[in-house]
């Protein structure tokens, strides 16, 4: 990934070593004010933070409070008993386990069907990739219009065809669909873009050899493309996991979790843990647990693509 | 010799071709039936994506009225622009705009800048403790954005930073992902360049500003799109960070007007269509500079 490739630094400058202390010291000072703001930042708002979410999360915590009693693993102990977090789970889960695949196949799909650079291929790349560029909570609210059942127009065209008259974002069974739909409606087009930019790189030699070969269209697919498609896959799969996992915006503003906790997802819940009902502690624990989580997927996701480059 | 090989050349194509069936090669019935579904699955699709904002680009030229006429169109029947004008006065949209233009603009210039800065000395310049700064940097890009904002939120509290512009803007001043795209860049340029102007006694602001920004204008221009789309777009952190109206960014206002149920639908469409209006007009007139980062980051992935 990125960041391995960012793991080799530069060669440094070998003249450096050789000059004069007082230079190199001056040099050095340089540098550290090149760093000061971005590192001042870093360590204030996200190192800090860190560690102190880690403390929070091992105290019964309150916002402002000059006493914060110590609990150690209290919160993790009430958070395994708490069925309502199980509850946002799995809805975390489902959502994920949805919206990656069908995320990564469409988007794959319609790279491959938009390939090649045509007018009216640029035209439904732009048309596809143009939710990517909106807010989720702002269209949240015109979808949550789209589906209501008094003014939206997907439940008339429904009626209109003869299928049931659903109140989807009030049922327990259809809220979490409806909520999956339209987190593929925003991403997909930001798998095909990915996807789209692999696409360039596949020799066009390869694909000659293989017809030479007698390779069919599907077979050039199957044994060429998609072999070297393989670290954009796992790319676009890593992005999605994780985005699926912090899911919150879109959620909030359509569901607000409900209808009884049914869409209710894990990030939902420290949020409304911390503000609403003022239990930072708790809201700390919860959160640790989701970094695990994504952690633990990212991890899974990498060993699974690797394990099949080798066979 | 040679004729053989061309002729043996030739059975291989014919082969190659054959393992193809009539029905289904270039012309046939099944290429010609394959080709329409594909358009029409592409068609059907892109009418799917687009529903949401040709709905709401109607129903910002419907009267109230006619949201709930029947039957229900995507096209209003009375055209009205009633709506845009009310969208000033029925709600502090003014003010919601001004604050996500600050928000999103000052944590794009302030984080261009400042990972511009750490990314050059990262790139080029040697001092104790590089390493360790670099390892800080990658630490912090794995941990999730959830994890820090709750002690995020009580820090700002303590610095009477919350409900500030201040507040909203300096803990998103900086990120690492910044700093590594740029970093990435900076050591692609030719040492030659730099070691030439140090030769001749220039300063390393020199260098940065005068030979590195300029030949990193792509790259600065697509972390700018970045940044400014991912702020312009947010909605968890002003919905924490800000606490009342008068501060709120156009997302987080316009949820929450729209969670009250006394806006009405015509006049909450038209907001939306304005607050989508400058990153639909970025994103037509600069296209490229929007799937370069996804692109760029997906392909060293």
């Amino acid at each position: 990934m990125k960041q391995s490739a960012a793991l080799s630094l530069g060669a440094a400058p070998v003249a450096a070593r050789h000059r004069p202390r007082a230079v190199r010291l001056r040099r050095h000072a340089r540098a550290y004010v090149f760093l000061v703001p971005s590192v001042t930042i870093l360590v204030v708002f996200v190192g800090y933070p860190i560690v102190s979410s880690l403390w929070m999360s091992l105290h019964n915590w309150s916002f402002f409070a000059t006493v914060q009693p110590y609990v150690g693993l209290q919160n993790y102990r009430e958070l395994w008993h708490d069925s309502r977090f199980w509850g946002d789970l799995r809805n975390t889960a489902i959502y994920t386990g949805a919206v990656v695949p069908l995320q990564v196949g469409l988007g794959l799909a319609l790279a491959v069907a938009l390939q090649r650079n045509t007018f009216i291929n640029k035209f439904f790349r732009s048309v596809y990739f143009f939710p990517v560029i909106s807010s989720l909570a702002t269209m949240g609210i015109v979808w949550k219009f789209l589906l209501d059942p008094t003014i939206g127009i997907i439940t008339h065209a429904m009626v209109a065809v003869g299928l049931p008259d659903i109140d989807f974002l009030q049922s327990t069974a259809w809220a979490l669909p409806s909520v999956i739909l339209v987190g593929v409606w925003k991403s997909v087009g930001f798998s095909m873009v990915i996807f789209l930019a692999a696409l360039q790189d596949v020799p066009e030699s390869l694909l000659e050899a293989a017809t030479l070969d007698g390779a069919g269209p599907w077979a050039r697919f199957r044994r060429v493309v998609l072999p070297m498609l393989r670290p954009s896959m796992l790319f676009a799969s890593v992005i999605a996991s994780i985005t699926s996992m912090q899911l919150f915006d879109s959620v909030y503003v359509m569901t607000g979790g409900g209808p009884i906790f049914h869409t209710e997802t894990l990030v939902t819940y420290i949020y409304l843990e911390a503000f609403d009902y003022a239990n930072p502690g708790y809201a700390a624990a919860l959160s640790w647990v989701l970094f695990l989580l994504i952690l633990a997927i990212s991890m899974l996701q990498l060993r699974l693509f690797r394990y099949r480059e080798v066979n | 010799m040679a004729s053989a090989q061309v002729h043996r050349d030739a059975e291989a194509k014919k082969a190659a071709a054959s393992e193809v069936p009539v029905w289904a090669r270039r012309g046939g019935w099944w290429w010609g039936l394959s080709r329409w579904t594909k358009w029409a699955l592409l068609l059907g699709g892109a009418v799917i994506i687009a529903l949401p904002f040709l709905w709401m680009l109607g129903a910002s030229f419907k009267p109230e009225s006619d949201i709930f006429g029947y039957p229900l169109r995507l096209q209003p029947t009375h055209p009205t622009f009633s709506n845009y004008v009310g969208i000033w006065h029925e709600l502090p949209f003014f003010r919601l705009l001004v604050n996500s233009v600050v928000f999103a603009g000052g944590v794009t210039v302030c984080s261009v800048f400042f990972d511009s800065l750490a990314a050059y000395a990262l790139a080029r310049l040697r001092f104790p403790g590089r390493t360790l700064a670099f390892y800080l940097v990658l630490a912090t890009l794995m941990v999730p954005f959830q994890v820090t904002l709750v002690p995020v939120f009580e820090l700002l509290f303590k610095m009477h930073w919350l409900n500030t512009y201040q507040g909203l803007i300096v803990p998103r001043a900086t990120s690492a992902f910044g700093i590594f795209l740029l970093r990435q860049f900076f050591i692609t340029v030719p040492r030659e360049l730099d070691e030439a102007a140090q030769a001749e006694g220039a300063s390393e602001w020199y260098i940065y500003s005068r030979i590195m920004l300029p030949l990193a204008k792509p790259a600065l221009a697509t972390l700018a799109v970045f940044y400014f789309m991912n702020n312009w777009n947010d909605f968890l952190w002003p919905l924490v960070v800000t606490s009342t109206t008068n501060m709120r960014t156009l997302p987080a206002g316009l949820t929450l007007f729209a969670g009250q149920y006394v806006v009405e639908h015509g006049v909450l469409m038209a907001g939306a269509l304005i607050s989508l209006l400058p990153l639909a007009v970025a994103f037509a007139l600069a296209q490229r500079y929007f799937t370069q980062g996804i692109a760029t980051t997906g392909l060293k992935g």
